[in-house]
């Protein structure tokens, strides 16, 4: 629970200021290359995931470039729900506040077009959605009482429609979507920005397990860039790459007599 | 006040925005406001069990970050606010630390008293006061509010309850009084109070045209009770340095021929509006566009024309309160400074080096395009606290605002002007500062001070539990 290394982050000074950011899943694929690039930034970090091996290489990484403790590594398994309150109370001290929410822990199967493997199917909820809302719910309550803060929820282009190849991941993100649209919805009057990020296909451990054809595969670099970009940018909503919400487009338009029939 | 159980993470509403007078750090704390004493007890056996640390506020007066400890635990002590005693014919009064420099004066000035050492603002608590061990515009004559503290009880981290005074725990008394709340909570405070034989001051202005002239206006007025000067940092057309000192006399019995009338409440009320006119409430506002360098270039040369020229050597009488603060002359100033806030560089040089090193400071500032937007030029004198602001010579407050724009060009400005401070032999005051970091303040303070200082946190604070972030700021990093 207390970090791994109990390192000093740099204080923050009115001339100096070091935004603070939290990464649920932050251990491989876009977690990893957005906490680098917010550590380019000078932000500190709270870096969240289960693998601890990785979590640590990645901040030794960090705090070795930055040449002094930019991030932290906090183990954490997202599905153990009963613990994000008391680690979300220990981040808010280690880091002394919160300026950044990422979540963008994941986990994907691919169900055989007849499977429905209900431990997998909870799995996917729990980590893509529940653990999102009991982190979210926490995170939500500071910034509105801060008047202050980003949010970043990671979803997906599978969120947009229920397709054939995956319904728990696609109930998962559409879920999500929601969620996050809600929080935007309540949080904007209090001055707190929410960002959903529609990732396309991004070359991580997730695509190697989806089964579905890809193309324009980007790198967890470009996607962390993106993300930066439409953080600065404010912006509510962002495809990775851009060119994901014409095809979304057409695909959200699609009647389902014709969805129906089609298999991915 | 109740605490939550120490089993449970910390109640999300709890949760709230705090910020430094300046309004130019944003923190988050869980806050709780603790009624009476019997709860601090509570709240260091519940920090250590959520193995957090806990910043002490009041009124959160500091420019700084002296009552901010973000993501931690704050405890707010305005609600102990009891006057737990009050001897009107010895002027010794006893109180908890909420109580603020307003209630102080209201509760002794009918019967002839007002407190010995006031800041330039009466909503401080005498906690925080004491904290920082403040001084006024009376530190030459009069020292600094600790100097008039008879004893105080506290409570420290390691549960025990002290009393001290200059007799009894001598070297804690000293310690305790200027160390930012970092070694224990005051429980209770007994000052000593000062006679007065009327609610006005014998007030008399003079502009000068240049700093020499400022430095020796006021060097000049050790014998006023209250001296204190005003400097105009950008000096349109080459005249940065030149400014308005004020010197304040108390009246000896006799002088006023009416006390009981000017010793009531009423007659030290600050007006509510503007030339008569405008609502208070609305200055900062009104300000905000002009706050700026051109804005307060011409603000500042009109008020020295104007001190120059209808008030010149003039002397009148003027209330306590109207005199000594004067920061609360317009209500929320500091809002001016909005959205990025401000931050205020006060330093403390000898006075040997405080002629030319704040005339270096001065031109620095103009040079590098960020003129201070406030001066305030006071002389002061050495006290036997560990963590003393104070040197034989001058004091030279500036302020700055603050804003994205200009932040990281003030940083490397801030930086160069604490080199030519240090190098003089300056010292800060940490009621003031934000900027500092651990090996500059032990440059200032020296490796003996800094030592015994830790020698006292070991001994009053084994587990670390009272923390800020002007204490991980200063002393930890």
């Amino acid at each position: 629970m207390a970090p791994v290394e109990n390192m000093q982050l740099p204080p923050e000074t009115p001339l100096n200021r070091r935004p603070r950011a939290v990464i649920v899943g932050a251990s491989s694929g876009i977690g990893a290359a957005l906490a680098r690039r917010l550590a380019q930034e000078g932000m500190s970090l709270a870096l969240l995931a289960r693998r601890e091996a990785a979590l640590e290489d990645l901040c030794a990484e960090i705090n070795q470039q930055a040449g002094e403790t930019r991030a932290l590594a906090y183990p954490h398994d997202v599905t153990q729900s009963e613990s994000i309150p008391p680690l979300f109370e220990r981040l808010l001290a280690d880091l002394g506040g919160i300026d950044l929410f990422v979540y963008c822990a994941g986990f994907q199967y691919s169900p055989a077009i007849d499977e429905y493997d209900f431990a997998q199917d909870r799995q996917t909820l729990e980590v893509n959605l529940l653990a999102a809302v009991a982190w979210l719910g926490l995170v939500a309550n500071l910034f509105q009482r801060m008047r202050h803060g980003s949010i970043v929820g990671i979803t997906s282009l599978a969120g947009d429609r229920g397709r054939v190849a995956n319904p728990p991941y696609s109930s998962s993100k559409a879920g999500l979507d929601a969620y996050l649209e809600s929080l935007r919805n309540r949080l904007t009057r209090h001055g707190v920005h929410v960002l959903t990020v529609k990732p396309g296909f991004v070359d991580t451990e997730i695509l190697k397990n989806a089964a579905s054809k890809t193309f324009g595969v980007i790198s967890p670099t470009r996607a962390a860039d993106g993300i930066w970009m439409a953080l600065r940018k404010k912006h509510q909503l962002v495809y990775l790459p851009w060119w994901w919400r014409l095809i979304m487009l057409a695909i959200r338009f699609t009647p389902s007599f014709i969805f129906r029939r089609l298999s991915f | 006040m109740t605490l939550p159980e120490s089993a449970e993470a910390l109640p999300i509403k709890n949760l709230a925005r705090l910020e430094n007078f300046g309004h130019s750090l944003r923190s988050s704390a869980y806050l709780f406001a603790p009624q009476d004493a019997s709860e601090l007890a509570r709240a260091f056996e519940l920090a250590d069990a959520r193995n957090l640390s806990i910043g002490l506020r009041g009124a959160g007066r500091s420019y700084g970050d002296a009552a901010l400890n973000s993501g931690q635990l704050v405890l707010d002590l305005q609600a102990m606010n009891r006057i737990q005693a009050w001897d009107p014919k010895s002027g010794v009064i006893s109180v908890e630390p909420g109580v603020t420099i307003a209630q102080l004066w209201k509760h002794v000035l009918g019967d002839g008293w007002w407190p010995p050492v006031v800041p330039g603002t009466m909503f401080p608590t005498l906690g925080g006061c004491l904290a920082a061990n403040i001084h006024g515009k009376n530190n030459w004559l009069a020292g600094t509010l600790g100097e008039h503290v008879k004893s105080f009880e506290a409570l420290l981290p390691n549960g025990e309850l002290v009393v001290c005074s200059p007799e009894k725990n001598k070297e804690l008394f000293y310690a305790m009084i200027g160390s930012m709340g970092l070694l224990g909570i005051f429980t209770s405070i007994t000052l000593q109070m000062k006679q007065i034989h009327s609610g006005d001051l014998s007030v008399s202005a003079w502009a000068s045209g240049s700093f020499e002239g400022m430095l020796d206006g006021i060097d000049g007025s050790k014998t006023a009770d209250y001296v204190v000067g005003w400097i105009d940092c950008i000096g349109l057309l080459g005249h940065a340095g030149r400014g308005q000192i004020h010197r304040a006399d108390y009246l000896k019995m006799g002088e006023d021929p009416d006390p009981s009338q000017s010793l009531r409440i009423d007659h030290q009320e600050l007006p509510d509006r503007f030339l008569k006119l405008l609502p208070k409430a609305w200055l900062p506002l009104l300000f905000r566009p002009a706050t700026n360098n051109l804005g307060t270039a011409l603000t500042n040369t009109a008020k020295y024309w104007h001190n120059r020229t209808l008030v010149h050597n003039k002397t009148h009488l003027q209330s306590l309160v109207a005199f000594n603060f004067l920061l609360d002359y317009v209500p929320n100033w500091e809002q001016a400074y909005l959205p990025g806030g401000l931050i205020q560089y006060q330093s403390f040089l000898p006075k040997a080096t405080a002629g030319d090193g704040f005339r270096e400071l001065i031109a620095l500032c103009k040079r590098r395009g960020l003129p201070s937007y406030l001066g305030v030029l006071k002389r002061h004198r050495p006290d036997p606290f560990l963590l003393s602001h104070a040197v034989d010579g001058f004091s030279l407050a500036l302020d700055f605002q603050v804003n994205d724009r200009r932040r990281g060009d003030l940083e490397r400005l801030i930086n160069e002007l604490d080199e030519i401070v240090l190098q003089a032999g300056g010292r800060y005051y940490f009621a003031k500062d934000s900027t500092l970091n651990a090996a500059k303040v032990q440059r200032f303070l020296g490796d003996e001070t800094v030592q015994k200082l830790r020698k006292f946190k070991a001994q009053t604070d084994p587990e670390q539990l009272l923390q800020t972030d002007l204490y991980r700021r200063c002393f930890v990093n």
